[in-house]
């Protein structure tokens, strides 16, 4: 990582204004979202945008000449390149061919793109941007920090001081009178300009029209006042049927800004009239730059689906600490990322992916179904490529694999340990290592791990088998989970075996982008766990169970190991994680509670994989409803905690302030216990709350159902 | 019967949503209704024929051109004869929308005359005339009857111009009017 990079995210990490608005603009956007979207489906409406979108991609060239023709035919003028230096040069053309001198713009991302404005301005044109956020961006010199938003990161007294100072001296931060200075500033400016550049938010083929969504209304003066109107389109914006911008139109408003409809939608299908009766000069520029290149990657052609909502950033937990600068581009947070490896390089995207927390917030709420969290890690895997992997990367994952030295290094570590080690936690580490436990305490490493513990249990013969896969935390620091799996089992009839040859589950190495030695880690495991035939293979941990779920299967797709797909499949179907287990279990009455717990209040957690991927949320919730205990639900339960795997060893920074906000909600829930389903989580907010010197109690969910049972 | 009914629950939906984007909706029966609490609403915003101080109405269906003289002459300083910089200068812009949406509360316009994008831009206040008949639930119902073939620029307005660029804080009144007054009126035609 290089280290401008390192210090432009403490930079934002120190700007208590950037992460103050952003979070507390997450906090309201998440109400606001839900209160826009009630009484509407929302899977069946994402699922409409995804299939108009998914089926434009895949037709692309044949829309654009639809499109074309259909323009041309009323009069637009289109042009239509992959080159971004041919639309700067066709609308310098056509500025100096009118005589041009000032232009107003209202947003255009695609314009941004190719940095449009500094090319004309260069060739003495004056170019003003007349969306309020845009125009103070561009007065103070920046970049957008938020798609939707891009002026967020600033206070309303740093906005006076910039319009005193580059505008008129004397402005006060005071915000209706900010704004009503900028529209008597700009008013002119619109009324003077000879062209009008804007973008469009769709694009419809059959009919040649654009539509362009804005709340100022700026929109409408650069399309109605100045003689020339120029609009910039990234393909991606084409849909094929007019009647299919209503689900497109539906959703923008409500995922971007919480609103059921902005308050203008302008629609424009050919040149109207302009003020002296003379017909607009209309011009389209279809913009390609790699966009139909993307739409023949098999992976990436569904970042096409996307219609620049943002709500990738304003669920993002990343996001809401840095902002968008960092990012360092047009294009921001997770689909900014994906974007700038596209329409920039995949090497633009070698930092800025790294700050991925894989959490999958963003998976639930995007409109047009992106996978944004699964395209990073594709984009993980082709840098790893590209680039190869590091050799401390390597060097890990070789411990890592080899379980008898994981062993051996773990247990020396654990002997190592022992002078920084107190009541099973270490709280400080020396020097190096120091920011691993800056925040959180780090559990101990057990005596004996839980394989070599499963060996010493007693367990009755049953006729049903299942096999436990333990994962690293369970096996090494949290045997007593593996145990109270065992015994909940045992209760309802089921004999539990550890199969010895179980390794890594190959997340470290997928979510590095080392997809071989993922794959080989899932192909080691297959192979383990059908050795003997069970009924279930069960895990309490989620990210494990995730990867014999699904991972397995797309690591060997991912490098071409076809062979082994029926075994891996075969695996999948057996998977399940303790807590679905567990209440199908007890809903077949083979497991029952024990009176008198009623009332005791807990609150939940909500694990990324758990909630996000297996979507089990409400299994561990009835459980414990069931077992009598009074659900008290935390603020934000569903929000990363994060850890992220190894992500709080790489990013320690943000890492940590995402924790503190966990922290703060697990407090003011007021319950005594905390319930999670994730070993990860566990280690990562038990150690956490030990640093504040909490006395709430964190378990993981089978450790007090195992303590509930008759 | 029921129609009325209907209408009357199309209305309240719309008139709710429309409200809770900072409109202000009205409901007369006639159009004389209708032009008489325009030109009170004119005199008492302060028009007159002075600089800042105009109105100008976009050339609209419902109005003849008895009714334009007529009105012209109730109002000092309102014209149907409008430019680009009577526009620009003018208080009151006054339009006829098409379409209602009942469920966003959403204007819906051909705006292809140029008077009519002009009134409903420039001035801080855009007075909207509606026929209540106009009233149609949703996107997907007026997506089925404009025509973008015949229509080259068709407008959506959903309350004033505004935005929440600094700190989030909502505004209104940004590049376009800072107030939108919809009256709803039940005898007219639909405009399109």
């Amino acid at each position: 990582m290089k280290q401008e990079f390192k210090q432009s995210i403490l930079d934002a990490l120190a700007n208590p204004n950037l992460s103050g608005a952003l979070g507390n603009f997450s906090v309201a956007y998440r109400a606001g979202r839900a209160k826009a979207y009630e009484g509407i489906d929302f899977e069946a409406l994402r699922h409409e945008i995804a299939a108009v979108k998914s089926s434009a991609a895949s037709h692309f060239d044949e829309l654009a000449d639809q499109f074309t023709k259909a323009a041309e035919a009323r009069g637009t003028k289109v042009f239509r390149t992959n080159d971004p230096q041919a639309v700067k040069d066709y609308i310098l053309n056509l500025a100096q061919k009118n005589g041009v001198k000032s232009i107003v713009k209202s947003k255009s991302m695609a314009t941004e793109e190719i940095h449009l404005n500094k090319y004309l301005q260069k060739a003495g044109i004056d170019v003003q941007e007349t969306d309020l956020g845009e125009w103070i961006i561009q007065l103070a010199g920046q970049t957008p920090s938020h798609m939707v938003m891009p002026a967020i990161h600033m206070t309303k007294e740093e906005v006076a001081e910039l319009f005193s100072n580059k505008v008129e001296d004397g402005q006060k931060p005071d915000i209706p009178k900010l704004v009503k200075f900028a529209r008597g500033k700009l008013r002119p400016m619109f009324l003077n300009a000879d062209m009008g550049i804007s973008g469009a938010n769709i694009a419809v083929a059959e009919t040649g029209s654009i539509v362009i969504i804005t709340n100022e209304g700026n929109a409408r003066l650069v399309t109605t006042l100045p003689r020339i109107h120029v609009a910039v389109v990234g393909l991606e914006k084409l849909i094929e049927h007019f009647k299919d911008i209503a689900p497109i139109l539906t959703a923008l408003p409500k995922s971007g800004t919480a609103q059921l409809l902005t308050s203008y939608v302008t629609m424009i299908s050919g040149p109207a009239p302009n003020t002296d009766g003379t017909p607009k000069e209309l011009h389209i520029i279809l913009m390609d730059n790699r966009r139909n290149e993307m739409a023949h990657d098999p992976r990436f052609k569904q970042a096409l689906q996307c219609i620049r909502c943002a709500s990738c950033l304003n669920v993002c937990p990343v996001f809401r600490l840095i902002g968008g600068h960092v990012f360092g581009k047009v294009y921001t947070g997770g689909i900014g990322t994906i974007l700038t490896a596209w329409f920039g390089a995949l090497k633009e995207s070698e930092d800025i992916q790294s700050l991925c927390i894989q959490c999958g917030n963003c998976r639930d709420v995007c409109p047009g179904m992106i996978d944004i969290p699964d395209l990073i890690l594709e984009l993980r895997r082709r840098l790893a490529v590209e680039q190869g992997q590091p050799l401390l990367q390597k060097a890990i994952f070789s411990v890592v694999n080899n379980r008898r030295m994981f062993h051996t290094m773990m247990r020396a570590a654990y002997i190592g340990q022992k002078p920084f080690a107190k009541d099973g936690f270490i709280r400080h580490l020396p020097m190096f290592l120091s920011n691993l436990t800056e925040t959180r305490s780090l559990p101990t490493i057990a005596e004996v791990p839980f394989r070599d513990r499963i060996k010493k249990i007693k367990q009755p013969k049953c006729t049903e088998k299942a096999a436990f896969y333990g994962g690293c935390l369970v096996d090494f620091a949290y045997p007593e989970m593996g145990e109270s799996v065992v015994k909940v089992l045992n209760k309802a009839g089921i004999e539990v075996i550890f199969p010895e040859g179980q390794t890594c589950c190959g997340a470290p190495a997928r979510y590095s982008g080392a997809y071989e030695v993922a794959a080989q880690n899932g192909a080691d495991n297959i192979k383990a766990l059908l050795e003997e035939d069970v009924k279930y293979v069960v895990s309490a941990c989620p990210t494990c169970t995730v990867g014999l779920k699904q991972d397995f299967i797309a690591n060997l797709e991912a490098v071409g190991r076809t062979d082994e797909l029926p075994a891996a499949r075969r695996l999948a179907e057996k998977v399940i994680d303790f807590s679905t287990l567990a209440s199908q279990l007890v809903e077949q009455g083979r497991l029952k509670f024990k009176p008198g717990m009623e009332g005791t209040k807990f609150t939940y957690h909500d694990s990324c994989h758990f909630k996000h991927t297996l979507h089990a949320e409400q299994n561990p919730r009835k459980l414990m409803k069931d077992a009598g205990y009074e659900l008290v639900e935390m603020e934000e339960s569903s929000m990363c905690c994060g850890m992220g795997g190894s992500y709080t060893l790489k990013m320690p920074e943000i890492s940590a302030p995402i924790l503190e906000r966990k922290l703060v909600n697990i407090e003011k829930a007021g319950a005594p216990l905390l319930l999670i389903d994730c070993p990860g989580c566990v280690m990562q907010i038990r150690g956490g709350l030990d640093k504040r010197g909490s006395s709430i109690k964190v378990e993981h969910t089978v450790q007090r159902i195992a303590e509930c049972l008759e | 019967m029921s129609t009325v009914l209907e209408s009357s629950a199309i209305f309240e939906s719309f008139k709710m949503r429309a409200e809770a984007v900072s409109a202000q909706v009205e409901r007369v029966s006639t159009k004389e209704q209708a032009l008489e609490l325009i030109v009170n609403l004119l005199l008492k915003e302060g028009v007159e024929d002075k600089p800042h101080c105009g109105a100008v109405w976009a050339a609209c269906p419902m109005i003849g051109k008895a009714d334009a003289q007529k009105l012209e002459a109730a109002v000092p300083g309102l014209t149907f004869t409008v430019t680009r910089d009577l526009a620009a200068d003018a208080k009151v812009g006054i339009s006829q929308p098409e379409w209602a949406l009942a469920n966003t509360g959403t204007l819906v316009q051909g705006a292809d005359a140029v008077d009519t994008r002009l009134v409903s831009t420039l001035p801080l206040l855009h007075i909207a005339v509606v026929s209540t008949a106009g009233l149609l639930p949703d996107l997907p119902a007026v997506l089925s009857r404009v025509d973008p073939r015949k229509s080259s620029y068709i407008a959506f307005i959903t309350g004033p111009s505004r935005t929440a660029d600094i700190e989030r804080v909502l505004t209104i009144g940004v590049h376009g009017p800072e107030r939108l007054i919809i009256v709803m009126v039940d005898d007219l035609e639909v405009a399109a």
